[in-house]
């Protein structure tokens, strides 16, 4: 897209900000999901995204109105879209008779895809069908891989890093140990990989470690892996590839608080 | 008696703890791998594929306990990790994650540096220093401290300034307040247009624009059109060798090796030139006088690196070394450049066609 290639002077502060915050830096912004309709979106995937846009804000953009565009035959509509929301991560669902309720999840690198793998969902439960009290928005989760496959397997490793990626939120150095309130587990068994959310409800035990019950809450999907189109290898190592100059952080005081905020 | 008590009141504290414990251990057969900055945990344990089977509520049970076991041991590290209470003794625990050691791809590629602008390129090559100036000056009219520039500052306000003199050959009907005006305006539009450019020379840098368009836009600079001119040249047939020049234009032909780096001589070309490359390689070796002059070499270095510390330390003091190397420099300047060249030449064992190469171009 030629107008936004075009360098922007900004002749406010406010807009110097903006371009400021966009640009490449050492220590890089929180990961932005956007969450993209297909042109045959139905009410499973809607609720899907629903469902994850709620798990992921404030880091994410839900788009409401569908797109009409295959990922894996032109990524130039997502690359558009990254670029002009400053996302790096993406969900992209659609449905249709070969493929039933898919997603594609996916991320980006320098504004091009970099990988995208497409799940089929089989069955899912939404946020509102389980009724139970839920953590509070922005919650950083825990996240537990279980399964050999998602070492064995490279498509399962990518898929894997993916995962750690979209659901991660921001890197904090110290957090509240009594909010530790969200666990997201990803088992892969069979070909399937099932994602549960669960509410972490620590009780009392004897010593000072606490007891650890799970109460389900949150959506649970049971996926099946589809088509993937992952990055070379020698993109994906240059993706990964991190500056020297790497400063420690320098905030020392702020701790993560339950409602996301320091 | 008394021993048997004491090993059962022991016993019976052991079984206490052990019951404590056991609420909170669980038995894996592979450790789990940890990743606390990222509140990760990754179980290489295969799970039970024929239990987990069939679909229903079993199912979930066994996904819950399987997702309870981990959560417990995640916890359990997490809860070990160095915590204080954060805002005082009633604060909330808060621990200190660590670094997170999970490799994840970055959203853009690192920040590349940018280009020193011309006047940074010229003060590193003469070794000029910034001045660290006071931020406000002594005003002898007004008798107090005031800034340098801006409201108030030292010296008045140079719009009120009632007096202009007629410097000594210009022409006296001029109005000296239109030009001291107009001189201004035209430097602030130059400082503006440098600023402009430099910014642009920084972002082409950075994003390393590929090919330009071979058409002209309008918003290309010299360098471009220059490349762009010779690209479009040398797109013929006879690869330019034919094609009518400009009146200003040079008429030489582009050399074969214009791309390359380094360039490689045509083993049978010119004789003469060889023989008296090698007749020199000769005398160079038998004369009795070192090639390499130790004082050039130690004054070349001082001064690189004494641009270098001027580039790294903007701000700083200058230092005492800076100031002896550059006046030991002085003599030794205008032969520094062959004293120079001539260490990559001995260094080079053949010492053939690179030589020649480097000659030809001095």
């Amino acid at each position: 897209m030629d107008a936004l290639d075009r360098v922007v002077k900004p002749k406010t502060k406010r807009a110097k900000r903006f371009l400021e915050k966009r640009e490449p830096k050492l220590n890089e912004n929180t990961k932005n999901a956007m969450l993209i309709k297909g042109g045959n979106a139905n009410l499973t995937v809607t609720e899907v995204l629903k469902d994850i846009y709620a798990v992921k804000k404030p880091f994410a953009v839900l788009y409401k109105r569908k797109n009409i565009t295959r990922p894996f035959e032109d990524q130039t509509t997502l690359e558009f879209f990254s670029k002009k929301s400053d996302c790096s991560l993406f969900l992209f669902g659609s449905h249709n008779k070969k493929r039933p309720n898919n997603l594609i999840i996916g991320r980006m690198f320098d504004y091009h895809v970099l990988d995208m793998i497409e799940l089929g969902v089989e069955k899912f439960v939404s946020l509102k069908d389980i009724k139970n009290s839920k953590c509070p928005e922005g919650t950083k989760p825990m996240l537990i891989f279980a399964g050999d496959v998602f070492d064995v397997n490279e498509e399962y490793r990518r898929l894997k890093s993916l995962l750690i990626d979209f659901f991660r939120g921001p890197t904090v150095p110290s957090i509240r140990l009594a909010g530790l309130e969200y666990v997201l587990h990803f088992t892969a068994v069979d070909g399937k990989i099932y994602m549960r959310s669960y509410k972490v409800l620590l009780k009392k035990s004897g010593c000072k470690i606490p007891r650890i019950e799970l109460e389900e809450m949150g959506p649970s999907l049971d996926l099946v892996m589809r088509r993937t189109h992952l990055a070379s290898d020698d993109l994906y190592k240059l993706s990964l590839k991190q500056p020297k100059g790497l400063k420690p952080k320098m905030f020392f005081n702020i701790s993560h608080d339950v409602l996301g905020g320091s | 008696m008394a021993a048997v008590r004491v090993e059962a009141v022991l016993a019976a504290a052991e079984e206490q703890e052990a019951e404590k414990r056991r609420s909170i251990t669980v038995e894996k057969e592979l450790e789990l791998e940890y990743d606390l900055g990222n509140l990760l945990a990754v179980d290489r344990n295969p799970p039970p594929a024929a239990a987990l089977r069939g679909a229903g509520p079993r199912r979930e049970a066994l996904l819950q306990a399987l997702a309870r076991d981990n959560t417990q041991l995640l916890v359990s590290r997490l809860w070990e990790l160095p915590a204080e209470r954060a805002g005082g003794a009633g604060g909330p625990l808060v621990a200190q994650l660590p670094e997170p050691t999970f490799r994840l791809p970055r959203e853009k590629p690192p920040p590349k540096p940018r280009p020193p602008t011309r006047w940074e390129q010229f003060a590193r090559l003469k070794g000029i220093r910034r001045k660290k100036k006071t931020s406000l000056v002594w005003d002898e009219q007004a008798k107090e401290w005031r800034r340098r520039w801006g409201y108030r500052r030292a010296g008045g306000d140079p719009s009120r300034a009632w007096l202009a003199e007629v410097p000594a050959g210009a022409d006296p009907e001029e109005d000296q307040f239109a030009r001291l005006r107009r001189e201004k305006r035209e430097r602030v539009a130059r400082n503006e247009l440098n600023r402009l450019r430099n910014l642009a020379r920084a972002h082409r840098a950075g994003s390393a624009v590929p090919a330009a368009p071979l058409h002209p836009t309008g918003h290309q600079d010299r360098d471009e059109l220059r490349r762009v001119a010779r690209v479009a040249r040398v797109s013929t047939a006879s690869l330019g060798r034919f094609q009518p020049r400009l009146p200003k234009e040079s008429a030489e032909p582009p050399s074969r090796n214009s791309g390359k780096k380094r360039r490689f001589e045509p083993l049978l070309g010119n004789l003469a030139a060889e023989r008296s490359r090698q007749l020199e390689l000769l005398r160079d070796m038998g004369s009795k006088k070192p090639v390499l002059d130790i004082t050039r070499a130690v004054n070349k270095q001082l001064r690189q690196e004494e641009a270098e510390a001027a580039a790294a330390n903007k701000g700083k003091k200058q230092s005492k070394r800076g100031k002896r190397g550059r006046r030991q420099q002085r003599p030794g300047r205008s032969g520094k450049k062959s004293g120079a060249r001539r260490q990559p030449q001995q260094k080079k064992a053949a010492g053939g066609g690179t030589g020649a190469g480097r000659r030809k171009k001095a």
